[in-house]
């Protein structure tokens, strides 16, 4: 035995010649949230669909609980799905479908009907038993296929982008309950979605995936901070990319050259001088300066540029501004209290600014097309 | 909106003048006669009676009502263990087979079913084609009889009923969500549950909506009795048709045809009950 609830070795899958998944390796602990991120189409919720059985995998190894699950159909698996449709029973009542796993388990009479309620009531849905799907809203019927899954106590529970039919708010807030409820049970999830603020708000670790390949893995954090490429950094959140060319290696620093300037940054990765990067930096990380700031300077180390849009939302101000070696930056200015807010983030097009960042807040990755 | 209201009322008075004239009308007649005198010269005299319905009450006549009831449900029953695994099966093809297999199902309508059931006498009869490929491949030393007898009826309507059968059961297996399934199997179940406790509730109103559209013209269906069963099996619809034709005692046949009708009538005030029970509480 080892401590890998879940193990996919070399897993690979395609529907007609088209690759779906190639080489997949994951390993999932026992208790852990793990989410599949990743645009639709790159093979995450085929990854689900072979760990619950629904599909064969053309080759690898998928290991649960140490068991290999080759010739396992899906009803003998201790996985249990919720679908992004719910595919709840509509025949059947609240009680009844939540029942529907346990029935088969044998269990009977007054046992069946504690259980059952017990986890009605964990989904505050104890009132709803004799429904039908029909005559539930939404979150309602979301919170029954969770019921009816976890019901049966599975060692996993795979989700299909459960929250993806729900509204802004009752999603944040199925976030939360989700959240709560795995940590309450010890359940592993393993949780599919398309949205990287769900992933990064839930998980314990994040897979995310592209063309059926996992492109990183690791915590969020990692994940948002420390972008392993291109791809990741660009689908995880909002980054500016700046193309540079490194002109002086003295690892782990490194002076690159941004068009006319050049910036000493601080990178895990080995250059050698000449070689072509991106030096990738988050909008909240940029920092801008009026014409009234600091002294002339201090204004000589930082890149000049023009305000292009200014969107206001609510908590942040985002400005799209271009430097005037022709690259364009998105930048998220948060509103400060102790900052003259409202007169600071007053930003009018065509304003003349200067920009820089927090400097080794960047990412800086070999250069790809 | 004004332009379309003359052409509403005209669409719209058609269809009743259509369903009064060619539907309630006749209905009502057959009503009237049913509880008229049988006349001398005339086909009925015109006095109250219900006489024709205490006749029915005749024990041969009641005979003849359970055996009519009796080859409905079996062909019925039949219609439904063959046509299920079908519809099933063709909701299971490739999409793009799908129409074309329907259309195969189809196509038989494009006959008179009595043209067709004379092919299945030809088919049947002591010399005909069955029997001489039995015989040709060695598998019977002498015919089969075959033709006129009940087995060769209910193949009988057993052809003529089947496509009634498929079509509603296939609506309701292609409207059947696949996912369903999957979260049954995903949740442990085996086949036979899932066939149990999903597919078949689910397409049950399809099952139903089968089961009249075979049970209810096989009550009815006098020919293929006649033409593949000899005269020997005597069934409401014979029974009716005789009485207009051949005994020309209207009144008897237009109550044995107010009682064909109730029955069927009763029937579908049933399967209407069950139906609404079926939908209350379901999806929207």
């Amino acid at each position: 035995m080892n401590e890998w609830v879940i193990e996919l070795r070399n897993v690979s899958k395609a529907y007609a010649a088209h690759a779906v998944l190639r080489n997949i390796n994951l390993q999932v602990r026992a208790g852990e949230f793990l989410t599949l991120l990743g645009p639709s189409g790159c093979g995450k919720t085929t990854i689900l669909r072979l760990l619950a059985g629904f599909e064969p995998a053309d080759g690898g190894e998928i290991l649960i609980g140490g068991q290999d699950m080759r010739t396992l159909p899906p009803e003998q698996r201790h996985v249990n799905t919720v679908f992004q449709s719910y595919a709840l029973f509509p025949h059947l009542t609240v009680f009844e479908n939540v029942a529907f796993g346990p029935r088969l388990k044998r269990i009977r009479g007054e046992a069946l009907r504690e259980r059952v309620m017990d986890t009605l009531r964990m989904v505050k849905l104890e009132d709803f038993a004799g429904r039908k799907p029909g005559q539930l809203s939404g979150g309602q019927q979301q919170r029954v296929a969770i019921a009816r899954a976890v019901v049966n106590q599975p060692r996993v529970l795979l989700l299909d982008e459960p929250l993806s039919a729900l509204d802004y708010k009752l999603r944040k807030a199925m976030q939360l309950e989700l959240k709560q409820l795995q940590r309450r049970l010890g359940i592993t999830f393993i949780f599919v979605t398309h949205d990287q603020e769900e992933a990064l708000s839930m998980s314990d670790r994040v897979a995310v995936m592209n063309a059926g390949r996992i492109e990183q893995f690791g915590a969020p954090r990692q994940i948002y901070e420390a972008p392993e490429n291109l791809f990741v950094a660009r689908f995880v959140g909002e980054i500016n990319n700046l193309p540079g060319r490194v002109v002086a290696a003295a690892p782990p620093r490194y002076d690159i050259r941004l068009h006319d300037r050049v910036v000493n940054l601080k990178s895990p990765y080995v250059f050698g001088v000449g070689d072509r990067v991106n030096v990738l930096i988050r909008p909240e990380d940029v920092r801008i300066w009026r014409e009234c700031e600091g002294s002339a300077e201090e204004r000589a180390a930082l890149f000049p540029a023009v305000v292009e849009g200014v969107v206001y939302k609510g908590s942040t101000v985002d400005l799209v501004i271009r430097l005037d070696s022709g690259d364009v930056l998105s930048t998220t200015q948060f509103f400060n209290e102790d900052d003259q807010a409202i007169v600071n983030l007053d930003f009018r097009e065509g304003e003349r600014v200067f920009v820089d960042w927090v400097h080794d807040w960047e990412t800086i990755l070999p250069h790809e097309e | 909106m004004r332009i379309r209201e003359p052409f509403k009322l005209l669409a719209v008075g058609a269809i009743y003048f259509w369903l009064t004239a060619f539907a309630l009308l006749p209905n009502l007649l057959v009503v009237i006669a049913s509880v008229l005198e049988r006349g001398s010269d005339e086909f009925v005299a015109f006095a109250f009676t219900l006489d024709s319905y205490r006749r029915l009450l005749d024990p041969l006549y009641l005979g003849v009502l359970l055996d009519s009831l009796g080859l409905a449900a079996a062909t019925t029953a039949l219609c439904l263990l063959l046509g299920y695994p079908f519809a099933y099966l063709l909701t299971r093809m490739p999409a793009r087979w799908r129409p074309v297999l329907l259309l195969l199902v189809i196509i038989p309508f494009w006959t008179s079913s009595l043209v067709r059931t004379y092919a299945m006498v030809i088919l049947l009869q002591t010399n005909g084609w069955l029997n001489q490929i039995l015989l040709g491949l060695g598998l019977i030393a002498e015919p089969l009889e075959l033709l006129y007898t009940e087995p060769a009826v209910i193949a009988g309507m057993l052809y003529a009923l089947l496509p009634f059968m498929i079509l509603p059961l296939y609506a309701a297996l292609e409207k059947l969500d696949r996912r369903l399934i999957e979260a049954a199997r995903d949740l442990g179940a085996g086949w036979i549950t899932i066939f149990r406790r999903i597919i078949l509730p689910l397409t049950l109103p399809g099952v139903v909506a089968g089961c009249m559209l075979t049970f209810l013209p096989g009550l009815g269906m006098f020919y293929v009795a006649d033409l593949l069963g000899g005269a020997k099996t005597m069934l409401v619809g014979n029974l009716i048709r005789d009485q207009f034709l051949s005994a020309r005692d209207w009144p008897f046949g237009a109550a044995a045809s107010v009682l064909l009708t109730g029955l069927m009538g009763l029937l579908l005030w049933a399967y209407y009950l069950s139906s609404r029970r079926a939908g209350r509480g379901a999806l929207p």
